[in-house]
């Protein structure tokens, strides 16, 4: 079954910049997809888009055979609540403690007057710490944001982004400002979690090496077109070139130049 | 003369009109130095002269009325008073004002350039003439320093915080917007943290501003020890207006001080 279907999707920026163009595309409840593309190439607007946190200018997006593009305010946070987002910068409040970053994931599940005061029920505590457990870092729930290093900061971007049970987990280039032993670290929990609760979660990547090992479907995008959909298993080498537009190089592979390789 | 020629290297023509630009400034800034001595009545033979006369008040104020303190440990708690009190009544109103001038946090353009309007025209006005403006509504007196203190504060604490506000990194704000936060969630628990001990800091220094403005509110008729500074000039008591300056000095740089250490402890 599709849980998220795209038709002649397109974002033009204010500014005149087209960022995505006439994108049509299908992902299957369950999917782990890869995006992958040149910065610039639209990856994150897409994902954006699929959030509403980027409007869509042209085209529509279905989630569960719903239309999105023209939810009300109190419907948008509604289903905003159902996608978990997992950022580059992790965009954690760095003075919050790790528990507080993790509560914020149960904001729609709290009345507001309690999240104001708060004063979140013992349950969704509960909740948030055994997001923590998931991936790991459970004894850090006390310590402030940013006293944790950079996979354990992402690592509460992923709890706080569970700790939402969302349907979908959108995770914008999750690897990026990691080192290579890390970012297969991040990459495996957020596998493993799509494979133990089935959650449909679209990953933007720009390592091709990662895209391959993880991947199990392949998005290319190229200047704002969608160029591949398929299977990771049948890029090749080749189809990366054409994605990108160019021949592959060491920058484009994450265990490449001599960096560390665990 | 070419383009071209003007690229390569700076003509002589350049170098002499540079010489030229230069003692122009020189010139300038001279004759408005000139023109504003002259409307103060500024004159140095004045200065020499008046010196006598000037040493002969110091002379009158020594030593200071020290019997007068005790009599002014009222008006120098009133003057605090009115110093804390409109510090928290302004700071209090300034919470709203810094989220409305903040472009990240108030996305409504028209309501944004609203309130910084508002802001700036507020700050344009010194607290002495809000006192001035106030006394003459409310009344003489205290009250009318504390609501003169209060708008300065206000207005001030939201210029500093919501400037200081929109610098912020703004990756939190969209994390909460991305679970389905709404806006007291995201001001909450993305905006508060990230803001707080910067707002608390400059509330510190407005209250440190607010410290001495309170001191001579008195002058325009709003209350305080400035009311005895007042009177003991006005009636040539100057023992006492040497009491007056010298207690004020001693409790301004006290808390003054008190009030740096805790700022620092802040950063």
């Amino acid at each position: 079954m599709e849980i998220i279907e795209c038709e002649g999707l397109g974002v033009t920026y204010p500014g005149g910049v087209e960022a995505l163009k006439n994108v049509d595309l299908t992902i299957e409840d369950g999917d782990f997809v890869i995006v992958v593309g040149l910065s610039g190439a639209g990856k994150s607007t897409l994902l954006r888009t699929i959030n509403r946190l980027v409007e869509p200018t042209t085209g529509t997006i279905k989630v569960d055979g719903r239309v999105i593009n023209n939810l009300d305010k109190k419907e948008l946070k509604e289903y905003r609540s159902e996608v978990g987002m997992i950022f580059q910068n992790f965009n954690l409040v760095n003075r919050s403690s790790v528990l507080r970053n993790v509560l914020a994931g149960r904001l729609r599940e709290v009345p507001t007057w309690r999240t104001l005061l708060g004063l979140f029920p013992e349950e969704d505590v509960e909740e948030a710490l055994s997001c923590l457990e998931r991936v790991g870092i459970k004894e850090k729930a006390d310590s402030r944001a940013d006293e944790l290093s950079g996979g354990q900061q992402q690592r509460v971007g992923i709890a706080r982004a569970l700790a939402q049970e969302p349907k979908i987990l959108l995770a914008d280039e999750p690897v990026a400002s990691l080192d290579p032993p890390t970012s297969h670290a991040v990459m495996q929990d957020l596998k493993r979690i799509n494979e133990e609760d089935g959650i449909t979660t679209l990953v933007n990547l720009h390592f091709i090496d990662l895209a391959q090992e993880y991947g199990e479907k392949i998005i290319g995008l190229r200047e704002g077109e969608l160029v591949y959909q398929g299977p990771a298993s049948k890029v090749t080498e080749a189809k990366f070139e054409e994605i990108y537009g160019r021949s592959i190089t060491a920058d484009d592979q994450l265990t490449a130049g001599g960096e560390a390789d665990v | 003369m070419s383009n071209s020629a003007a690229e390569e290297k700076p003509s002589r023509f350049m170098l002499v009109m540079g010489k030229i630009k230069g003692l122009l400034a020189i010139i300038l800034v001279a004759i408005i130095y000139i023109w504003s001595a002259r409307g103060v009545g500024f004159s140095l033979i004045e200065i020499i002269g008046e010196l006598p006369s000037f040493f002969n008040l110091l002379w009158d104020m020594v030593p200071p009325n020290w019997a007068y303190s005790i009599r002014l440990i009222n008006p120098l708690l009133e003057t605090f008073q009115t110093a804390i009190a409109g510090t928290i009544l302004g700071t209090l109103l300034a919470i709203p004002l810094i989220l409305l001038c903040a472009s990240n946090v108030n996305r409504n353009n028209p309501l944004y350039f609203a309130s910084k309007g508002f802001m700036n025209l507020m700050r344009t006005i010194d607290p002495m003439l809000y006192a001035a403006i106030l006394v003459a509504g409310v009344g003489l007196g205290a009250f009318a320093g504390m609501l003169a203190l209060m708008f300065f504060s206000m207005a001030v604490n939201a210029k500093l915080t919501s400037e200081s506000l929109e610098a912020i990194d703004d990756g939190p704000l969209e994390a909460i917007e991305a679970c389905g936060g709404n806006k007291l969630e995201m001001i909450k628990y993305a905006v508060a943290p990230q803001i707080l001990p910067t707002f608390a800091s400059y509330t510190l220094y407005v209250f440190e501003i607010n410290i001495r403005a309170s001191t001579v509110l008195g002058l325009v008729g709003a209350g305080g020890i400035g009311v005895n500074l007042d009177t003991s000039l006005n009636l040539f008591r100057y023992p006492n207006a040497a009491m007056v300056i010298l207690a004020t000095f001693v409790v301004v740089v006290l808390i003054d001080h008190l009030s740096n250490v805790l700022r620092e402890e802040l950063v």
